[in-house]
């Protein structure tokens, strides 16, 4: 069973959904404040291209998205807990993206929805549009499509509230105290003479790939993922350093330095406050 | 309805304003295709006009023809003939087709007189050529960037702007 060791609590899960269906509450906080945040997601109303038409018939009596609880739209960041990115994200929207999300209160969702709004989509070889945003903001759940039908985005929902069934309280980043990945505001880019900028250094440039991993979804931690996106950014690793002496192509002969001294939690070793 | 071809405008045009036309020399469309429009079938029968005349027949189109509505200024990047083409498009409001007036100009020094003072709805279509193709409108009020950011540098729909995208890495110009 491969789900279950990918997910050790959904077999706990599973067996409380089985104990509900048949009229036993044995509930746990947990279960009480997912269900009541999943049971009513409100999503901002927020298009950006296409796919903002199907987002309206999504929300409209034909595929009735109040059946999930989903179905007041607001019109303020403030009053919202999802932001579906439903449409091309121009490098010029994209800080008022990252501004709106910054703006929306925890617990708070994004799904992106459409092929433009995960990767660029048709436009990604163009140069005024963002390769994917999830470069600027976690994604929790993607939606293929051009533009998707709303009933992906309806699964996409329900994909959505199953994630947050599976959610700890102790472990979102969104309650507690101690270091969570990411307890500050996500930076805004700026226009640069370029691209978009962050602090100064350019991440999604008009020619060529973005010079900025994306964010892993939040149910994976929600990092940087620390995958190399562009063959020409100089980055340090041992299997590209000709002074290194390999073993085989994909290994160095040795020991990494973080193995050998048992500490790879020290700071220079993961990338959570990248 | 109006019924006024290419042609005819031309003509008439040429009739009076003495000097605003020019005669269309054919362009090199770079790499002739096996098949389809050949090099030197390449002829518009459009009116061409004189850049420093623009003006004065835009206006001959609208007040003196009813063409009123300028429907849109489009830029053609002729990279092998080393030149711009502006094709300006103008309709009649009582319907019909519409009639073109074309400009070109030389690729280095890419300076048109400006519509806007005398046709302020050319305003946001002479911003998107400036935007786009970097084509100074002279006599503009307000040309700045309309569409990219105003710290953006180059002219990204021109031809012999760097090629973009993935395909592209590593491959050399």
């Amino acid at each position: 069973m491969p789900l279950e060791i990918v997910f050790p609590m959904t077999n706990e899960h599973e067996l409380q959904l089985d104990l509900e269906r048949q009229g036993v509450f044995l509930s746990t906080v947990n279960r009480f404040y997912n269900w009541g945040r999943r049971s009513s997601i409100w999503p901002m109303a927020f298009g950006l291209a296409c796919c903002a038409i199907e987002m309206m018939a999504f929300g409209l009596s034909r595929y009735d998205v109040a059946r999930f609880g989903a179905e007041l739209f607001r019109a303020s960041p403030r009053q919202a807990d999802l932001m579906i990115v439903a449409g091309t994200v121009t490098k010029k929207m994209a800080p008022q993206v990252v501004r709106l999300y910054n703006q929306m209160a925890e617990p708070r969702y994004v799904i992106s929805m459409g092929a433009c709004a995960t990767s660029g989509g048709p436009f990604r070889d163009g140069y005024n549009v963002l390769r994917g945003i999830d470069l600027l903001v976690p994604v929790d759940v993607y939606v293929p499509g051009c533009p998707p039908r709303p009933e992906a985005l309806l699964h996409a929902l329900i994909t959505l509230q199953d994630q947050i069934d599976r959610q700890k309280l102790g472990r979102v980043r969104w309650y507690g105290q101690g270091a969570k990945p990411q307890t500050t505001d996500f930076p805004v880019p700026t226009f640069g003479a370029q691209g978009l900028e962050i602090d100064g250094h350019l991440v999604d440039p008009v020619g060529g790939l973005p010079l900025v991993s994306s964010y892993t979804a939040p149910e994976f931690g929600e990092m940087k993922s620390g995958r190399l996106e562009h063959p020409e950014i100089v980055r340090h690793f041992p299997i590209m350093d000709p002074s290194v002496e390999l073993e085989h192509p994909l290994k160095a002969r040795g020991m990494a330095p973080e193995i050998a001294a048992d500490d790879l939690k020290r700071g220079e070793v993961g990338n959570a406050e990248a | 309805m109006p019924r006024l071809d290419a042609a005819e405008l031309r003509e008439r045009m040429a009739r009076d304003l003495p000097g605003a036309v020019l005669e269309v020399v054919p362009l090199q469309v770079a790499a002739a295709p096996p098949h389809g429009p050949q090099p030197g079938a390449f002829m518009t029968s459009d009116t061409l006009v004189a850049p420093s005349r623009l003006v004065e027949a835009a206006c001959y189109l609208r007040d003196l023809l009813g063409y009123a509505y300028l429907s849109d200024i489009a830029v053609v990047d002729y990279l092998a003939d080393d030149l711009f083409e502006l094709v300006y498009r103008f309709y009649h409001v009582e319907g019909g087709e519409g009639l073109t007036l074309k400009v070109r100009i030389p690729r280095d020094h890419p300076e048109v007189p400006s519509l806007t003072p005398a046709w302020p709805g050319a305003n946001f279509h002479e911003r998107e050529a400036f935007d786009l193709y970097g084509i100074v409108f002279v006599g503009h009020p307000f040309l700045r960037r309309i569409y990219m950011w105003d710290e953006f540098e180059g002219f990204p729909m021109r031809k012999d702007f760097p090629k973009q995208g993935d395909k592209y890495i590593g491959a050399d110009e």
